[in-house]
């Protein structure tokens, strides 16, 4: 009962966010936005018991990430965004489309609910510190390692890439 | 427990917890005016009641009364915000530290800590990742400095905000890995079960020895990194160039006056008893220490060694403020990614191998 309450807040929170993001002008306050929906999200994962996972979207995406987001930003000064009035056929076909889709997917997974199954709330399922741990340095860890260099090359891309005028 | 019981004692352990850190932090800007004043041969404030003792009062009712002024052309949302970011994020990461093992208080029995409950058996559990939302609530914290700065729309504030969140994402890193070699010898990231497994002494060599098993001694290269990433986490000298008042004025809040300002300050010292904190369950054994006499001594003791301990902390704080110069910033940059960086990272090889060849 308290999880379905705090869910139903939480989800609210993160469309909410979701939304301003898209609707703000300023870009400092769309990024600022989405730290609200990756936050939301985070409390989400604990609602699962998936505390690791909860600490590390706070840490590695609100923290981290969207921090380097917004001092691009203030580096930038970037102003607020200038807005053409849009196409019309735009916005006369993409909100009902959007609706209609939501409907869709929403009556499909209810529907079929029995098919899918369902994931059930257990301190043992995924999330926590030592499971993860050891699928990442157990039983993938090959692919966990060749992940580490690929983002190692990306890295050195873009340090290439940053300073070629010389 | 039933949920209306919890609620209650959870309220009350809050309320209990912010009085008394807010109330710390009043006092220990008075010891630190005291203390840097005895370094440099002076007074410091011995005006407002015996020895000064009242001084933190009349700058709270100062803060309070002086005109809460919003500059022009700021974007104030964000303005205000940030201050109200920077002090929630330094309380909530206080929510998760314990301070002692458990009170009974009218038959009920609790954990010192705002997230540890005690079960029916009297065993004690909390929040099995406080570890890491203390380093989510920093790294959330820093928002509140950025946006300080950039909101503002002054230089100084942009560049002493831009200098600290550069700062503080930069010996984040350094901080993080040097507190892996305790969670290799731990094997847990809850706080309490950290400082329980510190308990006793170390066996060497086939003897009991009377060294206590704190983990300062197996991590002491990792103590000295942690040590002088949390200095530079929390803005102090000698890495406080994000508020140089030779250069910036006073950095990212420059612009802030009364009330706003006061939350950074208390933000600012509120984050060192942090820091000494968890300086203190993790290198230095938590609340153990010798216990000794009757019982309501006994039962004392450990939240007195654990105060204690913290104390030493602050008290390193301001001995090192009164003593060493500030960095430049090129040196700053170049120390916590060539030297710390390295440094953590040799240590955890060397620990996890270690741990790897007792396992």
């Amino acid at each position: 009962m308290v999880h379905q309450i705090l869910f139903i807040i939480l989800a609210l929170i993160s469309v909410a966010g979701a939304v301003n993001l898209l609707a703000q002008r300023h870009p400092i306050n769309s990024a600022l936005s989405l730290v609200v929906v990756m936050g939301s999200l985070a409390m989400i994962y604990l609602l699962l018991g998936a505390e690791f996972v909860a600490a590390i979207q706070v840490i590695v995406y609100a923290g981290a990430i969207m921090v380097l987001f917004v001092f691009v930003i203030m580096l930038l000064n970037a102003g607020a965004e200038e807005r053409t009035r849009g196409s019309r056929l735009a916005l006369l076909l993409g909100v009902p489309g959007v609706l209609v889709l939501g409907c869709l997917l929403g009556w499909t997974m209810v529907s079929n609910s029995k098919q899918l199954g369902g994931v059930s709330i257990s301190p043992t399922n995924f999330g926590q510190t030592s499971n993860v741990a050891r699928l990442l340095f157990r039983d993938f860890l090959l692919p966990f390692e060749i992940t580490s260099v690929l983002i190692l090359i990306a890295i050195m891309g873009a340090v290439v890439l940053g300073r070629r005028e010389s | 427990m039933d949920i209306k019981t919890f609620i209650i004692v959870a309220v009350i352990k809050i309320l209990l917890v912010v009085f008394i850190l807010l109330t710390g932090v009043a006092y220990t800007t008075l010891l630190e005016r005291k203390l840097v004043a005895r370094i440099q041969n002076r007074w410091g404030p011995t005006r407002v009641g015996p020895f000064g003792l009242l001084q933190p009062l009349a700058d709270g009712v100062k803060f309070i009364l002086k005109e809460d002024m919003v500059p022009d052309n700021v974007h104030k949302s964000l303005y205000i915000l940030a201050p109200m970011l920077a002090l929630a994020m330094s309380l909530v990461a206080i929510a998760v530290i314990p301070f002692g093992p458990s009170i009974t208080v009218a038959g009920h029995t609790t954990a010192l800590q705002i997230t540890g409950v005690a079960h029916a058996d009297g065993s004690l559990s909390d929040i099995n990742i406080g570890l890491l939302i203390i380093l989510g609530a920093t790294s959330i914290g820093v928002y509140g400095i950025a946006l300080a700065g950039w909101s503002s729309n002054s230089k100084y504030s942009l560049l002493g905000s831009l200098r600290a969140s550069a700062q503080m994402i930069s010996y984040e890193l350094a901080l993080g890995l040097s507190l892996v070699g305790i969670l290799l010898l731990s094997s847990s990231l809850s706080l309490r079960e950290i400082v329980s497994t510190q308990a006793g002494t170390w066996f060497l060599g086939g003897h009991n020895t009377y060294l206590p098993h704190w983990y300062i001694f197996p991590q002491f290269i990792a103590f000295f990194i942690y040590l002088m990433a949390a200095f530079a986490e929390t803005n102090r000298i000698p890495f406080d160039l994000p508020e140089a008042e030779t250069e910036l004025v006073a950095g990212y809040h420059t612009e802030y006056s009364s009330m706003k300002f006061a939350m950074f300050f208390m933000a600012e010292y509120m984050n060192m008893i942090t820091v000494g904190c968890l300086a203190t369950l993790l290198f230095f054994g938590g609340w153990h220490g010798p216990l000794f006499g009757p019982p309501v001594l006994q039962a004392v003791l450990p939240i007195f060694w654990f105060a204690l301990k913290v104390f030493f902390f602050i008290f390193l704080y301001i001995w090192i403020r009164g003593t060493l110069p500030r960095f430049r910033y090129d040196q700053l940059m170049a120390f916590g990614w060539k030297f710390l960086l390295p440094l953590a990272i040799a240590n955890i090889i060397v620990t996890s191998l270690i741990v790897a060849l007792r396992a």
